[in-house]
């Protein structure tokens, strides 16, 4: 039986009609056509469909979208701020991190989480920050790079 | 994924209360990133998840010097790594559950589920065994406390009865002079232990007190290397009591042979990390 929830994505207010069986991850695809999120592996492994939730990073294919009632949801079409990319998305462009791109939304929110509270990381931090990411492309030098420019400011 | 009715109570009457109305048919959620993916894969078919994270009280990670540390059942891997007092007093611990999984599965996580689903490879379990955990139980008949080492039964196997419940995991408080090592070999950083240690040792005046060995996937359970302790509790260190006692930890191990390294490779390895696990204990306490 589908039930209503009420969420909050990038700062807007939802609400949602959902079967108890739906992910987060469908929630935002598939309901609120955020696409930016990926589906890779559906195991928690790979961390193509990471969110922050209340500010957290996590895999969204592992969370029931009901376990989202009331919570704060970011993903990556929340970053840049109308025209003005994120100081890490900008990063990825410019350090051609982004190959493929389906691991991009996910490292970039990693990346995020990482400079927030640390602003100024080493590289080994910088790889430990990042290790719940895989990029298929293994591009992992120009990423790494990336996030060192972003933290350079 | 199969459907199901997902309940979200506020209280753990109301919880074990849903646990009991469908018995053999519910199953507990906290963090998810295991249920989730077996339920994924239809190795698990509920009728009926029970969600326990509306219920507040279950959320608490505190620490008081007299009682010790509490972790309740929604907490998270990495609230406990990331809490000061469990750092300062439970260094063990803290460095454990910062091995489990990525940053997204920590931050998900719990502690108290991981230990609900009983893998022998349980990162935070040798830790937790080895600073003396107590699991807090309830159920329809009231509120119980099982020592840790006996709420494992087997691979997967708990004390848990059908409408129980764990509420928390709790620490005894942490002795004033006390040192711990915790080792750990895998393959890659993201990945289940092969072999994992953890000594904690208490010291007065030179001499061993209390010590606690604990090894994690060398048997169907995480286990204390009782007799390895009993090597050295009591006595001044020196390298061949501390060998010894490594030793002693590789002979009391069970491991199987599988997919990720034969029986043997883990015995050999118990000794080597066993080690490595009472050094740096002791160098903690500049007995070494």
């Amino acid at each position: 039986m589908k039930r209503l929830i009420t969420l909050t994505v990038n700062g807007t207010p939802y609400e949602a009609a959902i079967e108890p069986r739906q992910s987060l991850l469908q929630l935002l695809r598939e309901e609120l056509h955020l696409t930016g999120t990926k589906e890779g592996c559906s195991e928690g492994e790979c961390g193509a469909c990471t969110v922050l939730l209340d500010g957290r990073s996590v895999d969204s294919c592992l969370i029931f979208a009901l376990e989202a009632q009331g919570r704060d949801v970011t993903t990556i079409e929340g970053l840049a701020q109308g025209d003005q990319l994120h100081p890490v998305q900008k990063a990825f462009a410019e350090y051609g991190a982004v190959q493929c791109g389906f691991c991009t939304p996910g490292m970039i929110l990693s990346a995020k989480v990482l400079l927030d509270s640390n602003p100024h990381p080493t590289e080994a931090e910088i790889r430990q920050s990042i290790s719940g990411n895989l990029c298929r492309c293994t591009g992992y030098v120009k990423i790494v790079e990336a996030i060192q420019a972003a933290a350079r400011g | 994924m199969k459907n199901f009715a997902y309940f979200d109570p506020t209280s753990v009457g109301e919880a074990v209360q849903l646990l009991r109305q469908h018995a053999g048919q519910a199953k507990v959620l906290a963090g998810g990133t295991d249920l989730f993916l077996r339920m994924r894969r239809r190795a698990l078919l509920p009728e009926v998840v029970v969600d326990l994270k509306r219920i507040a009280a279950l959320s608490e990670l505190s620490y008081r010097a007299q009682d010790g540390l509490h972790i309740g059942a929604t907490v998270t891997h990495g609230e406990v790594v990331d809490h000061p007092a469990v750092q300062q007093h439970y260094g063990a611990l803290a460095t454990a559950a910062n091995w489990v999984g990525s940053l997204q599965t920590r931050n998900r996580g719990t502690v108290v589920g991981n230990l609900c689903n009983a893998s022998p490879a349980a990162d935070t379990a040798p830790a937790l065994l080895s600073y003396g955990a107590i699991v807090t139980l309830v159920g329809p008949d009231g509120q119980r406390e099982v020592a840790l080492e006996a709420f494992f039964q087997g691979p997967g196997q708990t004390a848990l009865g059908p409408a129980e419940i764990v509420t928390a995991v709790r620490l005894p408080a942490a002795p004033e002079r006390c040192g711990w090592g915790f080792a750990r070999r895998t393959r890659t950083v993201i990945d289940i232990a092969l072999v994992s240690s953890c000594a904690v040792v208490q010291a007065h005046n030179g001499v061993c007190g209390e010590v606690r060995i604990s090894l994690g996937a060398v048997g169907p359970t995480p286990l204390r290397a009782t007799r390895a302790e009993a090597v050295l509790r009591g006595q001044q260190p020196s390298a061949a009591l501390i060998a010894e006692a490594s030793r002693a930890a590789a002979e009391e191990a069970r491991p199987i042979s599988d997919v990720r390294c034969s029986a043997a490779y883990r015995k050999d390895m118990v000794e080597v990390l066993s080690k490595r696990c009472v050094e740096s204990a002791l160098r903690m306490l500049q007995m070494l």
